[in-house]
């Protein structure tokens, strides 16, 4: 029998195996960010214990950071929570991107910015959206703050296997349909605990034919759908992503390096504890509706109604979902009127990202009365798509240009969606009050947040030309 | 930590599926830098009306409630994001075991490791208890080695729980420490991969 790409990154991880616990399992990359470490810290001063391999273990202000006027914070708390980060990293020795940092963004994006993100690496962060660096091969997933001490400590974590899940997507897709949309539609159709004790694995010709960024948006997501982890077996396009980036090797050690991915790819015949077959072509631009992000429809469909719904907890779910958002059963996806656009997060505000939303914006005006921001993931992102002259697009189009952070994708600064008005937002989760206390979430695609900054509401951007003869 | 055997207390009931840890403990309340402190915010913006007041629909803030210690859920409690503040939340609040038919993953683990004890139930065993407690107020007894909830009615139901996290949970062990007594290992297994 073959191996999955899971099992091969966890056997050759496992450091001490006993009957009846755990592995424990030695992990090469660890990231850390302001709001889950403090505690860890102090646990491990409380006890004398020291950071095991600083080496392995880098470190950035994300969650909390001002995108505008950095200069002054005056958000105390998160200023306290910022300093404690850089007392800690300076104290134990670790690197740190701090807010000044050329090489400060989120934590997700930098790490395969600079190359930290390599293939069969396992990694960790005190984030749930670990699960990005999937897209690289490596078996990456988030963290509680006891384990990030565990692992400051002792670079090591105990860990159960994960059954796997295989989630193949052939065929292709449609113009206008986007890796968002992809993980938007395997939500929609299965829901938020699908995943739960799983690793998903993605394959199939449709994520065969994804950049690295569109991967990461995938995998970024995979823990919406209850999977701790997603990833994808490295190929030529991981490759080619890497070559050449701050942290990966050069030279000779890359080609050697390469040869070793190549083998950690799953094998034809791997066997697999649930698979899932998707058909590329059943998958329309999506939208959310509701306060979880399986509450999805495809931009030309409609809210569910009760009648639909199968049991008594859908029921109430969906009232309540509706109750929260201000919306009706059976209203149009299109009719829905938004007042604030956020395109950035660790899902969607990688260049690729900023740059179909540019395409979109490109010699337009945000309608009257809707707020919009664009977020770069990373600084490095920022100062390419200055390069590029994107900034200028937006802001002659009435965007608001930022520096980088996770910003309104959960508004702990001061990026906040007002109570009662609604959000097309790029990021990863509609929950109730993650935007602010009763800010109305929709997910969506850049190309869709964009569209929807220009028109006031949703609209099918594989249509675009006809809205525009409108 | 300090370990436990068994637990006894007040039930109370939260009718709802797929709570979000957003929704345990909202990121307004993630700047602090300590562990204590969290169960004030414990449910927020359920709990709270505008300004603070509190909103007494809500089942935490009704009388009868008051002093629970074991909270009963609908399935995928705890999905969401990885902050282990909502474990801290809850247990500032007095929270010592949460019963779903269902956890979300980092939720369940980052919840052992405070020593508080995710319960999974047979969803009919869960409505039941969810019936009997909107009646009245559910007094149940957790025995942790027998992996047993009990209540004085005759209600009685096994819960699964690894041998790894009951012996942790039973002699309230510190994992770093267990781990740190493989220490030769760990620098055996870095020598050898050349890290
Ligand atoms: S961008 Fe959002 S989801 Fe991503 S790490 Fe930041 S807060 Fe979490």
């Amino acid at each position: 029998m073959g191996k999955s790409i899971v099992d091969k990154i966890w056997e050759r991880h496992i450091v001490h195996k006993e009957a009846g616990k755990p592995d424990l399992l030695y992990i090469d990359l660890h990231l850390v960010h302001e709001v889950t470490s403090p505690q860890a810290f102090s646990g491990l001063r409380m006890k004398n214990r020291k950071v095991r391999r600083p080496d392995k273990t880098f470190a950035t202000m994300d969650h909390n950071v001002p995108t505008i006027n950095r200069q002054q914070i005056d958000d105390q708390v998160a200023l306290n929570q910022m300093t404690t980060l850089e007392k800690n990293c300076r104290e134990f020795g670790i690197e740190l991107a701090g807010i000044n940092s050329p090489e400060q963004g989120i934590v997700h994006v930098i790490g395969p910015e600079l190359g930290l993100t390599q293939p069969g690496k396992t990694i960790v962060c005190g984030d749930s959206h670990t699960s990005t660096h999937g897209a690289f091969g490596a078996l990456a997933f988030g963290i509680g703050t006891s384990e990030v001490e565990h692992v400051l400590a002792t670079q090591t974590l105990w860990q159960s296997k994960p059954k796997t899940m295989k989630l193949e997507i052939n065929g292709a897709l449609a113009n206008g349909v986007t890796a968002k949309d992809v993980i938007l539609y395997v939500l929609a159709n299965y829901g938020i605990k699908f995943g739960t004790g799983y690793v998903i694995e993605y394959c199939g010709d449709v994520i065969k034919n994804l950049s690295m960024e569109e991967r990461m948006t995938i995998c970024n997501m995979s823990i919406e759908g209850g999977a701790r982890a997603g990833l994808v077996s490295p190929d030529e396009t991981t490759f080619s992503y890497l070559r050449g980036r701050k942290h990966v090797p050069k030279g000779e050690i890359f080609d050697q390096y390469v040869e070793n991915w190549k083998a950690l790819a799953s094998d034809e015949d791997a066997e697999y504890d649930k698979v899932i077959e998707i058909d590329g072509s059943d998958i329309a631009p999506m939208v959310s509706w509701g306060t979880n992000p399986s509450m999805t429809a495809k931009v030309d469909g409609s809210i569910p109604t009760e009648a639909e719904c199968t049991t008594e907890l859908e029921k109430e779910s969906l009232a309540r979902a509706l109750a929260y958002m201000g919306l009706k059963e059976g209203q149009k996806i299109q009719d829905i009127r938004i007042q604030h656009v956020f395109i950035g997060s660790c899902t969607n505000s990688r260049i690729e990202d900023i740059r179909a939303a540019a395409e979109i914006v490109k010699g337009k005006r945000v309608h009257p009365g809707v707020r919009a921001l664009v977020v770069p993931g990373s600084q490095f992102v920022k100062r390419t798509a200055e390069e590029e002259g994107l900034n200028r697009i937006f802001e002659e189009a009435g965007f608001e240009w930022r520096d980088a952070g996770c910003s309104m994708c959960l508004s702990m600064n001061a990026d906040v969606v007002p109570s009662g008005e609604h959000c097309a937002s790029t990021s990863n989760r509609n929950f109730e009050g993650r935007q602010g206390a009763g800010a109305r979430t929709h997910l969506v695609s850049p190309q869709m947040a964009a569209a929807a900054a220009l028109n006031g509401h949703f609209v099918d951007i594989r249509n675009l030309n006809k809205v525009e003869a409108l | 930590m300090t370990g436990f055997q068994e637990l006894g207390g007040k039930a109370v009931v939260l009718d709802r599926a797929n709570v979000d840890t957003d929704q345990i403990i909202p990121k307004q309340f993630l700047k602090r830098i300590e562990k204590t402190g969290f169960g004030k915010f414990l449910f927020y913006d359920w709990r709270y009306k505008a300004e603070g007041v509190p909103n007494e629909e809500f089942v935490l803030n009704k009388p009868e409630n008051q002093g629970a210690t074991i909270l009963i859920a609908n399935e995928n409690f705890g999905c969401g994001s990885s902050r282990e503040h909502a474990p801290w939340a809850l247990l500032d609040y007095g929270f010592k075991a949460v019963i779903a038919p269902s956890f979300a993953d980092i939720f369940k683990q980052n919840c052992l490791k405070n020593g508080i004890l995710p319960i999974v139930l047979q969803e009919e065993e869960v409505k039941l208890l969810i019936a009997k407690g909107k009646e009245k107020a559910v007094i149940l007894h957790i025995d942790l080695v027998e992996q047993k909830v009990t209540d004085h009615e005759g209600f009685k139901a096994t819960f699964p729980i690894s041998d790894y996290w009951k012996t942790m949970l039973v002699n309230g062990w510190d994992e770093i420490e267990i781990t740190l007594q493989l220490d030769a290992k760990i620098s055996a297994y870095e020598q050898a991969n050349n890290l």
